[in-house]
């Protein structure tokens, strides 16, 4: 049984189970639109591929990449801004920001981001360029699908498929250059020895650019993603959507020169299909906004470009709102673009998504760039020494979050009489401070041992203090933490 | 289906269900998706033929593969074992006295010493070392037999009091009461006596009579002002740390009947590097001596001392 069988079976009354893609073929289009499609292209392309190239200067004690994910280290680098793990919030923050900020271009423009900025878009249109540049514009691409498998299609289709495969390694060599440093990493993937896992990312990256870029195309975006269901549900009736005015355009005329010969009985549109033609996941505008659309707008400078030809306003196929579609129709005036962009809900929108923009801005600038934290062991809580004091110990973590070492003193506040030494220290030379040196970027995690007079409080509070003293600057951080002494118990 | 009905917009047909008003529509399935259905099928199928999976009366069907989740354990357990050991033999290698010193192998052995503690240690001396009644706490800065690294590893290795054992720490402190060297009044002063050394008790009567049999009784071991010996395990006196209980009851008890604390000796169940680790943790719970240094005169019995003591 082959699979074409399955698709139709034979003399079956219903409606086929399974459906053959169809190919789509979209005609190379000049406009506008087109020339938006090619600058945020070249934007969105230039920024993935050179990004992790850019060099940051960090001093002797970090990477000097701009952008780096350390997930070894556990640090994420991004110019002036280090994240460590327990700062991933910032990273929540973004993926907020980034929600806001698409319920922000949905409300006002719509599907924008599948039909400019999607990875899947811009690399389905770099591959189509590749298609039109080896086998020809739509209909040469037509006829080459149909033709029989001649030497002169095995060459076609293999420079059409190497090229993609090119890109396609390209694509997923850019991706693993972000998780390290990239010159040395680009050397070692050459010599063979790159870590497995990179070689890995690059065959999967490669693999799904080579098939969703080549093959897959609109199929990803009808049935795999879940976006454009998300974001439909994200547009109302003051949206900005690709529409055919049909209250222009119909009746068809099949031809201009129908619409020339019969005065008022005909709409603009003359049934070109050049809409058809040039979408690039094969829809009809003319059937509606449909999932299908992913607002490209590539069927406007298409259409528009008839338009001018045969002398009728532009426009025909637009930008416009649901709302001012009905206006439009009914003749009536239609609202500003600068009203139906700033509007109550995109303005809401905008000051959230600003604001939380703002107050991570804010946060990381005013972040502490050292942390103390003590933890009482609790197993035994309390010690007797044969001198007659009480110790008590906790594990204590200095984090030094700069890019250079630090000569910091750990000392005690409150807890009378008390004393304290490092675990690695010596009990003979306990102090009520001690000096401590953090390694640049790092975490110290050291056992302290306090010990105070036997007699007092059962629990006594008292203060940690670390102070990071060298540099121009004097850092502060303190820990509350609990001294125990015997009827400490439960 | 009787009454087939077609959706305006789009042409296709309803399937007949439908939810609040929301129809199912019979769209065809794309045929990738089929193509993906049969390939995860063939997968699948061959999944098992590769990995073990189908089970017999027995046993299972092994896979051709000859894959099985023990052997990659015993694999991955070597992998680590291997990476571990130039720490291993780091630490097995360098002086005792000196590993304290060597941040990252202290480190090491006080990590891989707190893991080994938990399968040997706690039942007598508890989870956090802290022992109880009997069995000494480990925290704190009282040794009976030494807290240097060199002692801790000696007693690791040897044992307190084994039988059949001539290389393990023995002593033994006479029953006064149940051999009928002392009697229960004399007993009853010493120990007023003894209680005063670290002020539990007032001087009285009783302790000035008790003073004069200590030091005919006690003193050879526990010494003069009751500082104990480490060298025979004669416990400190002074301080208020009692192993067995320093209420008169307690004490009273330790000197008619006396005590005779055992502890396994180690050396010949776990191996030397284990042992050295277990040493650096207990050691590293913040009671640990440092090696005592060699002043001029007195320092040959001490060199002497260890370099006896096998590592």
């Amino acid at each position: 049984m082959n699979l074409a069988d399955l698709a139709a079976p034979e003399g079956s009354p219903k409606p086929d189970l399974y459906e053959k893609r169809k190919g789509v073929y979209p005609k190379a289009v000049n406009g506008n639109f087109r020339r938006l499609k090619w600058t945020i292209m070249l934007l969105t392309l230039g920024v993935y591929y050179i990004t992790p190239w850019i060099r940051w200067d960090r001093g002797p004690y970090a990477p000097n990449q701009a952008v780096l994910v350390d997930l070894a280290g556990r640090r994420f680098y991004m110019f002036g801004i280090e994240i460590w793990p327990h700062e991933f919030y910032y990273v929540a923050g973004l993926l907020i920001m980034a929600g806001i900020g698409l319920f922000l271009v949905t409300s006002s423009v719509g599907r924008a981001w599948c039909g400019y900025a999607c990875p899947q878009t811009v690399w389905t249109d770099l591959f189509q360029h590749v298609e039109r540049w080896v086998d020809g514009d739509r209909n040469a691409q037509i006829r080459l699908e149909k033709a029989p498998w001649t030497s002169k299609k095995v060459v076609k289709r293999v420079t059409k498929w190497g090229i993609w495969l090119l890109i396609a390694v390209a694509t997923g060599g850019a991706w693993i250059f972000y998780f390290a440093d990239a010159p040395t990493l680009f050397l070692s993937l050459f010599t063979g020895d790159a870590p497995f896992v990179a070689y890995a990312t690059i065959g999967v990256l490669t693999f799904t650019t080579f098939t969703l870029g080549g093959f897959m195309r609109e199929q990803v975006c009808i049935y795999m993603c879940p976006w454009p269901r998300i974001q439909t549900a994200m547009m109302d009736e003051k949206s900005l959507t690709v529409t055919y005015k049909d209250w222009r355009g119909e009746p068809r005329s099949h031809g201009v020169k129908r619409s020339r010969e019969n005065p008022g009985v005909f709409g603009d549109c003359i049934d070109c299909d050049q809409c058809v033609a040039v979408c690039p996941t094969g829809i009809d505008i003319r059937e509606g906004p449909q999932i299908g659309c992913i607002t490209c707008a590539l069927c406007i400078d298409a259409c528009d470009k008839v338009m001018g030809q045969i002398g009728r306003p532009r426009g025909l196929i637009d930008y416009a709102t649901l709302e001012s579609s009905e206006l439009e129709a009914g003749g009536a005036s239609v609202p500003s673009l600068k009203r139906t962009i700033f509007r109550p809900r995109t303005l809401i929108y905008f000051t959230l998504w600003a604001g939380i923009g703002l107050a991570m801005l804010f946060a990381v600038g005013t972040r502490d760039r050292l942390t103390i934290n003590a933890i009482q062991e609790r197993n035994p809580t309390f010690v007797q020494l044969t001198g007659g004091q009480v110790r008590n110990s906790f594990d204590v973590k200095i984090r030094n979050m700069e890019n250079r070492p630090r000569t910091m003193t750990l000392e005690l506040e409150g807890l009378e009489g008390g004393v304290m030494w490092a675990g690695s220290g010596n009990r003979d030379q306990a102090l009520r401070a001690f000096d401590i040196t953090v390694p640049a970027d790092q975490l110290l995690n050291t056992r302290v041992f306090v010990a105070a007079p036997h007699d007092g409080e059962a629990r006594e509070d008292f203060t940690f203090i670390v102070t990071a003293t060298g540099g121009e600057e004097e850092e502060t951080a303190f820990e509350s933490a609990r001294f125990s002494r015997p009827g400490a118990e439960q | 289906m009787a009454d087939k009905r077609v959706d305006e917009p789009t042409g296709t047909d309803f399937v007949g269900h439908e939810w609040d008003g929301i129809e199912e529509l019979d769209t065809p399935l794309p045929r990738w998706w089929l193509i993906i259905f049969y390939a995860c099928i063939i997968w699948a199928a061959a999944y098992t033929v590769a990995y073990p999976a189908w089970p017999l009366i027995n046993s299972a069907t092994q896979g051709v593969l000859g894959y099985s989740s023990r052997a990659e354990l015993a694999e991955d357990m070597a992998a680590v074992e291997a990476e571990r050991a130039p720490l291993r033999a780091a630490i097995a290698e360098i002086s005792i006295e000196d590993l304290p010193a060597d941040e990252q192998l202290m480190q090491t052995a006080v990590q891989g010493g707190r893991s080994a503690f938990i399968v040997h240690c706690v039942q007598c001396h508890g989870s956090g070392a802290a022992g109880s009644a009997g069995y000494p706490n480990l925290n704190d800065d009282d040794w009976l037999w030494g807290g240097d690294m060199a002692a801790i590893e000696y007693t690791l290795i040897h044992g307190i009091r084994n039988p059949n054992h001539d290389e393990t720490r023995i002593s033994q402190m006479p029953a006064f009461g149940a051999d009928g060297i002392l009697n229960d009044r004399q007993i009853a002063d010493v120990v007023s006596y003894v209680r005063t050394f670290n002020g539990a008790e007032e001087a009285s009567a009783a302790s000035a009579r008790g003073a004069e049999l200590y030091t005919a009784n006690c003193a050879v071991c526990h010494g003069e002002n009751g500082g104990g010996d480490q060298t025979q395990g004669a416990p400190n006196l002074r301080d208020t740390i009692w192993l067995y209980g320093g209420d008169r009851a307690a004490i009273t008890n330790t000197v008619t009947n006396s005590r005779f604390g055992v502890m396994p000796r180690w050396g010949h169940r776990l191996d030397p590097v284990t042992i050295r680790m277990l040493a650096a943790y207990v050691w590293s719970l913040g009671g640990g001596e440092t090696a005592p240094t060699v002043p001029d005169d007195e320092g040959e019995d001490v060199a002497e001392a260890q370099s006896n003591e096998p590592g």
